[in-house]
């Protein structure tokens, strides 16, 4: 424990393989927790509301939180290498504004989108260059990163500007069946890819393990010789890129550019991905963890749509209440563990 | 030897930090298949060539060459990749991956883009089966394994890049006697096998037994370089302390100082009774006299910290009583415990004792402005004395108050933070290794010191892995087992085989 010290113990005590095979469970245990969660507010919503058991109701979690799911993938990569990127929310609606903007001028789509990629993840790679070579906090440089996407989005303008482009009104009306009268839209598809890339990435690239090392103890990453520089910074730009996509996204799903949109939203990925179990310290944590965590959060607002009742607020202080819980059990499973 | 090219060889290496210089006119010769040691007190700069060698510093001057060829080390990857690799005191791996990945790190074999993890495992089996570490399994995390084998697994990541050379900062510093034999079995393989090993320890008895030759060094400046089959340990001594061994001779001889009385006239200064806190010790029934030295011993993770911490407030006792001259009292935060003057220099000295980023001025002022009162301002004159004073008793070293603590060796740092507890003037003062990875100069003051408090009244409780040092001190010793006190020893002619012994003896 505390005391490392000198003095000859008398046999040394390796930890037998049933032991290390519990700590490597240990791992998952927060992950695990969020996904029993998810299943048993699923479970409690079927025996609420009958219609609630419905694939269409399950599938709708991912329809409406695409754009939720690819930032959090983005603040999964920060947040392990014990980061943060405060900016994804402004980076979101600068998105939107620039779509809806360029497209309203009769732009080609496909070139719009390409400049919305490049300018998210241009932004990220900036911050990412600034936290790294001049040495300041993450978290400054990215409110600084927040401020300054908003802020771009207001000069473009105060209003909501309609898209009425072709592609997107197609993109945004366009449902791919399933088997069954289940359904859901191409963004989805676009989403699960991009969780299956960040997957691959973090677990089967040097790069990805890179980010876990950063995160476990940047100095000893450093004197291992590993890229610490080159990953930190691309990590930031990766969830300027991520930011970029989800900007595309909500674009399809709300078809308008608003300066006000996505307020906040930079929280809602930071909560999922908690929630999901990785640890804000860095180091630790799963991205399909953080896809359980964004459909927790749907969940809550599916619930209090179906009551009726409730405004729609309730689903702020749910998610709060759910965070504060989540976060003092890993604090407990970490003592137990310790 | 003397056509035969080093595999590392520096030359005239000079590195300057703020208000320190930290080598001057160093040079260093490291050969393929030796075991060379470096050698110096804390401050003479070991650290800082190693960081030097492996790109973690740059330096101001000088050329470094690697058989032959200039080199530059702006980062430690560019070291690296010239074929030196490094395990240090603090094992530098990745708690939170596994020992395969560790291992691996950086240079995992891929298939068509993708880290093939079979051969991840296939080639640490390999390489931990070349250091004898068949018992370790690849898919563990790290942290759950001991220190030694953390530091077996450094050594493992080096032997994979295939290191030509092999620095070992300290590693036997957290190690028990089966450990190290461990470690050097495999350090001789490595050596055997060409690779040049530079091996730093403060283990005198462990230099001599392993390497082959020394570089010393003392206040950043080169001593010299010498055969270790040539050099006494006690000219060894000498040279890295630079003057006679009267210093030595002192160490050995038993403290000259009265025993504190401890009878039933005397109120214990502080005294508990069936104190313990659940998961951490019970059943501590411990005595303390003014002017007394109390010694505590026990095994790595006995409880012996833990102890301390109950005594100083910085975890809360949920059993038993403390009374303090005789008062009880409950000792609820460290602030309780300072108000009752307790003080209490605890063993991580980074972390819990001092503010790197300051001066040495700022470290003493902070304790000497807390016990004062914030609102009352010491004039700058006064610090200024009462820094010097300090500074002059302590024997700190760069003895300039404006050094910042960060760039001061262990020792110094371990002598800033005893005057930082002694400006508040404690009656009872906790040392938890005070003199752990520190040079016998240091230690020497730090133990003369000791008595000195004692005799001038002040109560101690000392916490020391070296039972040598702790019987040296100590009227009493308490052995600690288990979480638990089992014994109290009065110290008249008591051996180290005897309290051994006690620990060893009872119930498992």
């Amino acid at each position: 424990m505390s005391s490392l010290s000198t003095l000859t113990p008398l046999t040394v005590k390796e930890p037998t393989p049933l032991r290390n095979r519990m700590r490597g469970g240990a791992r998952y245990a927060p992950t695990l927790a969020t996904l029993g969660l998810f299943i048993a507010m699923f479970a409690v919503g079927a025996g609420m509301y009958p219609s609630f058991l419905s694939g269409q109701v399950f599938l709708n979690l991912f329809i409406d939180n695409t754009f939720l799911i690819v930032l959090a993938v983005g603040m999964t990569f920060v947040i392990l290498t014990g980061g943060i990127d405060l900016s994804v929310g402004a980076v979101v609606a600068l998105s939107m504004m620039v779509s809806a903007t360029l497209l309203q001028q009769g732009w080609n789509p496909a070139t719009v989108i390409f400049l919305v990629l490049v300018i998210g993840g241009g932004l990220g790679l900036l911050m990412g260059l600034i936290i790294q070579y001049f040495d300041i906090q993450p978290f400054i440089v990215t409110l600084a990163g927040m401020f300054l996407a908003r802020g771009l989005c207001y000069v473009i303008s105060l209003d909501s500007i309609p898209v009425t482009e072709g592609f997107f009104t197609s993109v945004a009306q366009a449902q791919i069946p399933l088997s069954g009268d289940l359904f859901v839209s191409p963004g989805v598809l676009l989403a699960l890819a991009i969780v299956a890339a960040a997957f691959f990435i973090l677990h089967h690239t040097r790069f990805g393990r890179t980010v876990y090392a950063i995160g476990g103890n940047e100095h000893s990453a450093m004197l291992m010789g590993l890229p610490v520089t080159r990953t930190k910074v691309l990590v930031y730009a990766l969830s300027g890129l991520c930011s970029a996509v989800a900007g595309v996204l909500f674009s399809f799903y709300s078809l308008s550019g608003y300066s006000l949109a996505a307020q906040g939203m930079e929280l809602d990925a930071i909560a999922a991905v908690v929630i999901g179990g990785t640890l804000l310290t860095g180091g630790t944590g799963y991205v399909l963890g953080s896809v359980v965590g964004v459909l927790v959060l749907g969940i809550v607002q599916t619930f209090i749509a179906y009551d009726g009742t409730l405004s729609s607020w309730w689903t702020k202080i749910v998610i709060g209440g759910l965070l504060l819980v989540f976060i003092l059990l890993q604090r407990l499973f970490a003592r137990r563990t310790a | 030897m003397n056509e035969i090219v080093p595999v590392v060889e520096m030359t005239d290496i000079a590195i300057g930090f703020p208000g320190v210089k930290a080598l001057d006119g160093v040079n260093f010769r490291l050969f393929q298949g030796e075991v060379h040691a470096l050698m110096g007190e804390n401050g003479a700069g070991k650290s800082t060539l190693i960081k030097a060698l492996t790109g973690v510093y740059t330096i101001d001057s000088g050329t470094i060459t690697v058989l032959g060829e200039h080199k530059q080390f702006p980062t430690p990857a560019a070291s690296q990749a010239a074929g030196i690799s490094t395990v240090y005191q603090e094992v530098n791996l990745c708690p939170n991956l596994t020992v395969e990945e560790n291992v691996m790190l950086g240079r995992e074999p891929r298939r068509r883009g993708s880290i093939d993890w079979k051969g991840v495992r296939s080639r640490t089996r390999e390489v931990l089966a070349e250091l004898h570490l068949n018992h370790v399994d690849p898919g563990s995390l790290l942290s759950s394994h001991s220190i030694a084998v953390q530091q077996l697994i450094a050594i493992a990541r080096s032997v994979e890049i295939n290191a030509k050379v092999l620095i070992l900062d300290e590693p036997t510093s957290s190690l028990d006697a089966d450990e190290v034999n461990q470690l050097f079995r495999v350090i001789r393989d490595l050596r055997d096998r060409g690779v040049a090993i530079l091996f730093v320890s403060h283990f005198l008895e462990q230099v001599y037994e392993i390497s082959d030759r020394m570089t010393v060094l003392r206040n950043g400046k080169l001593v010299g370089e010498y055969l270790t089959r040539d050099l006494s340990r006690m000219g060894l001594i000498s040279k890295m302390i630079g003057k006679e061994m009267e210093a030595l001779a002192e160490l050995d001889q038993a403290p000259a100082r009265t025993r504190a009385r401890t009878d039933s006239e005397v109120t214990p200064f502080v005294e508990a009774r069936g104190l313990g806190r659940k998961g951490s010790v019970s059943n501590v029934d411990l005595s303390i006299y003014p002017g007394e030295v109390v010694g505590l011993a026990g095994l790595l993770g006995a409880g012996r910290t833990e102890i301390a911490r109950l005594l100083f407030g910085a975890d809360k006792a949920d059993e038993g009583s403390i009374r303090v001259k005789g008062v009880s009292q409950r000792i609820r935060s460290p602030r309780t415990a300072i108000d009752k003057r307790i003080g209490f220099c605890s063993e991580d000295r980074k972390e819990e004792g001092l503010i790197g980023d300051l001066s040495v001025r700022d470290n003493l002022m902070l304790a000497m402005q807390a016990s004062k009162g914030w609102a009352r301002r010491i004039p700058r004159r006064v610090q200024d004395e009462l820094v010097a004073e300090y500074i002059a008793t302590l024997d700190i070293r760069p003895a300039n108050p404006d050094a910042l603590i960060r760039n001061l060796s262990g020792g110094n740092q371990q002598k800033v933070l005893l005057a930082r507890w002694l400006i508040t003037s404690p009656e009872l003062l906790i040392l938890d290794e005070p003199t752990r990875g520190i040079d016998i100069g240091a230690k020497t003051q730090i133990q003369k010191l000791v008595n000195k408090l004692a005799t001038e009244g002040m109560s101690i409780l000392f916490i020391s892995s070296e039972l040598e040092e702790v019987l040296r001190l100590s009227d009493r010793v308490a052995v600690i087992k288990d979480r638990e006190m089992v014994a109290e020893i009065k110290n008249d002619d008591v051996s180290v085989e005897d309290v051994m012994t006690v620990i060893a003896g009872g119930t498992q």
